[in-house]
């Protein structure tokens, strides 16, 4: 046992791979927050009154609370007046016409995280909007996308030529006055993507938008918002690396999702902040707001995650399943290692008739991590017939780490079935060996293992994701267990 | 040259805040091409024997040497242990849920391959070759794209050992009581698959109980372990004495215990 733990030790202190600091100009806004603030980030992103006016509602209601403090994670107090709120690389006032125009920096940024964008955009047939900083650098295949009635563009782009849109959903699934967080992204949110598909509509290719926190010290607040009209399906990725960094970031995105009668949506994440040393000095605080609203009747919100990275992962990504016959799925893997942490899951509320979601949550610690999840499933008076089944494996590597489990039901209608199943496993001493003794090395053995956990939840995920993720799980892990 | 040859080797094992000595003293010599069965009662330390010469690391080994192919088995770690041919079919094979039976093969099979500086199979290569292995064994394809032993019946378990042996070719085999909880179809079975493997070059070691499979697997030499230690070495025949008698014969015989306690 104590090879074992020394072979986990030596694994789990792995450096992060993707720490680097591309030298790109920003240009910033003077640090901390007040209404000045805010009226100067949305001057600079030239929007319209009623942006503003919400913004600023936003601000005067986060005023009046307070940040929450039941969740199972620790952190020093985040100072809010210390945070730059808006920061854009300087190369962005003259907006690429295309590819060849992004800076040369940017576009290495990317080549180092191995997204060449011109190879994606060929190879791939992927749509990326990629976001260094707040704003969005690179727009691709929006004319395929276009000539369908597709729109796939930066939250900004979209006030400027959709504000119809926006001011019809933005808000419609997490209102600004929801919670801390989420108040607080409303009020400063500098940019995001935003996706509408109209009526029928199939979305030919999978939209995937690659975010990266670049400047230091500044709070990244996203802010994403898709529309699946009605009969429409679409699948969006998002992906996350960011670089190195000694101060925490807080990252307060905010996605919101609306799929319309017999619409679906299938939103995949693979997450790798930087989770900090490993001693647990800097890294992201990951403090995300995701919600979906089956609006329709018929219509299906599915989320998977993949989180491996940030000092603390704190995210619920909810379904809201108000149209009968709606489905809501939840598949998530999440790694915590050295001193990371993670309170993350999700909320299914069942409103219409004849609801279902499913839940599979893989929770994996290693080193010093914690791990919790924390789901709620609740189901509405109304909700005749609803059905849920949730299901919750937590793999421990290692006697330091820890897995917690809080499911919390709500059940108000007698017709409904909600099933829940737990589990938790430390890895195996003896499956190592075998894997060992077949000729494979301690450090495979792991990831077979661990993969073979998450397959559940990998097969969930677009192809070329699950590879990645795949790849970055054996990253986190690497020698968990010798 | 001996493929395996172990002197004096002195086990212990850390349990309860205690060490207890297991193997007191093993000495075996085993020659490419032959068959050894080593016989014993529980607890005598067979399985200890065979989980140390794999290179499980739960075990302290306080004194001994053991020489693989002339080389010091001890210093080289489980994998490289598999990749230079020894190959331990387990007792108790471990689940890995999740994880494609046949991928969990074709991954061993690559690394034992890239180990010898031989190019790595593809699917189709590897495919032909373990489908032939199958049929030999009577094994049901649907094993093949199940989970690694989840979920396996312990008949099931075994043969699925022996299949992973036999298409790993391995020079040395350590079969440790892969007869038990086997019904006799699936002994002849597993004995069939064992015997396909005999050759010049190979040697097997059976690890066993019973001399009910050493009826299908004819061992060179038999070997009595007793309270960890080889108290007894023979031929064929000594297992079917064995048999007959029990391993009371053997503990009287070595004035252990009296006559009419044995009967």
């Amino acid at each position: 046992m104590a090879e074992t733990n020394a072979g986990i030790r030596r694994i789990t202190e792995q450096e992060y791979k993707y720490g680097f600091v591309s030298a790109i100009e920003t240009d910033t806004i003077p640090r901390g927050l007040s209404e000045e603030v805010i009226r100067l980030i949305s001057a600079k992103k030239k929007e319209p009154p009623f942006m503003l006016e919400w913004r600023l509602k936003a601000y005067r209601h986060w005023l009046t609370m307070k940040e929450p403090a039941w969740q199972n994670i620790h952190y020093a107090p985040i100072d809010y007046q210390e945070m730059i709120y808006y920061a854009a690389p300087k190369s962005q006032k003259d907006r690429p016409k295309s590819l060849d125009e992004i800076d040369p920096e940017v576009r290495k940024t990317f080549d180092k995280l191995g997204i060449p964008l011109k190879e994606q955009e060929v190879l791939a047939g992927v749509a990326v909007d990629a976001v260094i900083d707040s704003v969005s650098v690179a727009t691709t295949f929006k004319e395929n996308l276009g000539k369908l009635g597709v729109i796939f563009c930066s939250f900004s782009e979209a006030v400027e030529n959709h504000p119809d849109l926006v001011k019809k959903y933005l808000g419609s699934v997490v209102p600004y006055t929801d919670n801390f967080f989420a108040t607080l992204n409303s009020a400063v949110f500098s940019d995001g993507s935003f996706a509408y598909i109209p009526k029928g509509v199939r979305c030919p290719m999978e939209l995937s938008t690659y975010f990266r926190i670049n400047a230091a010290d500044t709070g990244q607040f996203e802010r994403t918002l898709i529309v699946a009209d009605e009969g429409s399906t679409v699948s969006y990725l998002e992906g996350c690396t960011a670089p190195k960094r000694d101060t925490n970031q807080l990252h307060a995105a905010v996605v919101e999702l609306v799929a319309l009668d017999n619409a679906t949506i299938k939103y995949s994440t693979v997450q790798n902040w930087y989770p900090g040393d490993k001693d647990g000095k800097g890294g992201i605080y990951n403090f995300v707001t995701k919600r979906g609203k089956c609006a329709g009747r018929n219509s299906k919100i599915s989320w998977t995650q993949v989180e491996t990275g940030s000092a603390i992962t704190w995210k619920y990504p909810s379904c809201i399943l108000q149209g009968d016959d709606s489905t809501g799925e939840f598949y998530s893997v999440a790694v915590t290692n050295n001193r990371q942490q993670a309170d993350t899951g999700t909320k299914m509320i069942h409103i219409g008739k004849n609801t279902k979601s499913t839940i599979i949550s893989k929770g994996i610690s290693a080193g010093h991590g914690q791990n919790t999840y924390r789901g709620l499933v609740k189901i509405l008076k109304g909700a005749t017939r609803a059905r849920n089944y949730s299901q919750c494996d937590s793999l421990l590597m290692g006697d330091t780490c820890g897995a917690h489990t809080f499911p919390y039901m709500e059940v108000k209608n007698a017709t409904a079935q909600v099933e829940h199943e737990a589990t938790t496993a430390k890895i195996g001493e003896d499956q190592i060996f075998y894997c060992r003794q077949r000729g494979l090395s301690a450090e495979d053995a792991v990831n077979m293992i661990v993969n073979g956990f998450c397959k559940e939840v990998f097969r969930e995920l677009p192809m070329e994701f699950a590879v990645e993720a795949q790849k970055l799980l054996s990253v986190s892990l690497e020698g968990s267990v010798g | 040259m001996a493929l395996l040859e172990i002197k004096d080797l002195r086990v212990k094992v850390h349990d309860k805040d205690r060490d207890k000595e297991i193997l007191k003293g093993v000495s075996l010599i085993v020659h490419p091409g032959e068959i050894h069965a080593i016989m014993g009662p529980n607890g005598s330390g067979k399985s200890t024997l065979s989980q140390v010469l794999a290179g499980r690391e739960t075990f302290d080994v306080t004194r001994g040497q053991v020489l693989y192919d002339g080389k010091d088995l001890l210093a080289m770690s489980p994998e490289e242990r598999a990749c230079n041919g020894v190959f331990l079919a387990f007792q108790y094979p471990a689940e890995i849920p999740g994880v494609n039976n046949t991928y969990f093969l074709k991954a061993a099979v690559n690394a034992v391959r890239k180990h010898r500086g031989e190019p790595e199979l593809d699917a189709m290569d590897f495919l032909k070759l373990f489908k032939g292995k199958m049929k030999a064994l009577q094994m049901h394809e649907s094993l093949m794209s199940r989970p690694v032993n989840e979920g396996f019946s312990g008949g099931e378990k075994k043969r699925n050992e022996i299949l992973q042996m036999a298409v790993l070719e391995p020079r040395l085999a350590i079969l440790d009581e892969t007869d038990s909880g086997l019904d006799i179809d699936a002994l002849r079975v597993v004995a069939e698959g064992v015997n396909a493997l005999r050759s010049p070059e190979r040697a097997i070691v059976l690890v066993t109980h019973y001399q009910r499979l050493l009826d299908y697997i004819v061992p060179d030499h038999v070997h009595v372990l007793l309270e960890g230690r080889i108290v007894k070495s023979g031929g064929k025949e000594l297992a079917l004495e064995l048999e007959k008698k029990g391993y009371a014969w053997i503990e009287q015989d070595l004035g252990r215990i009296p006559a009419e306690a044995a009967r």
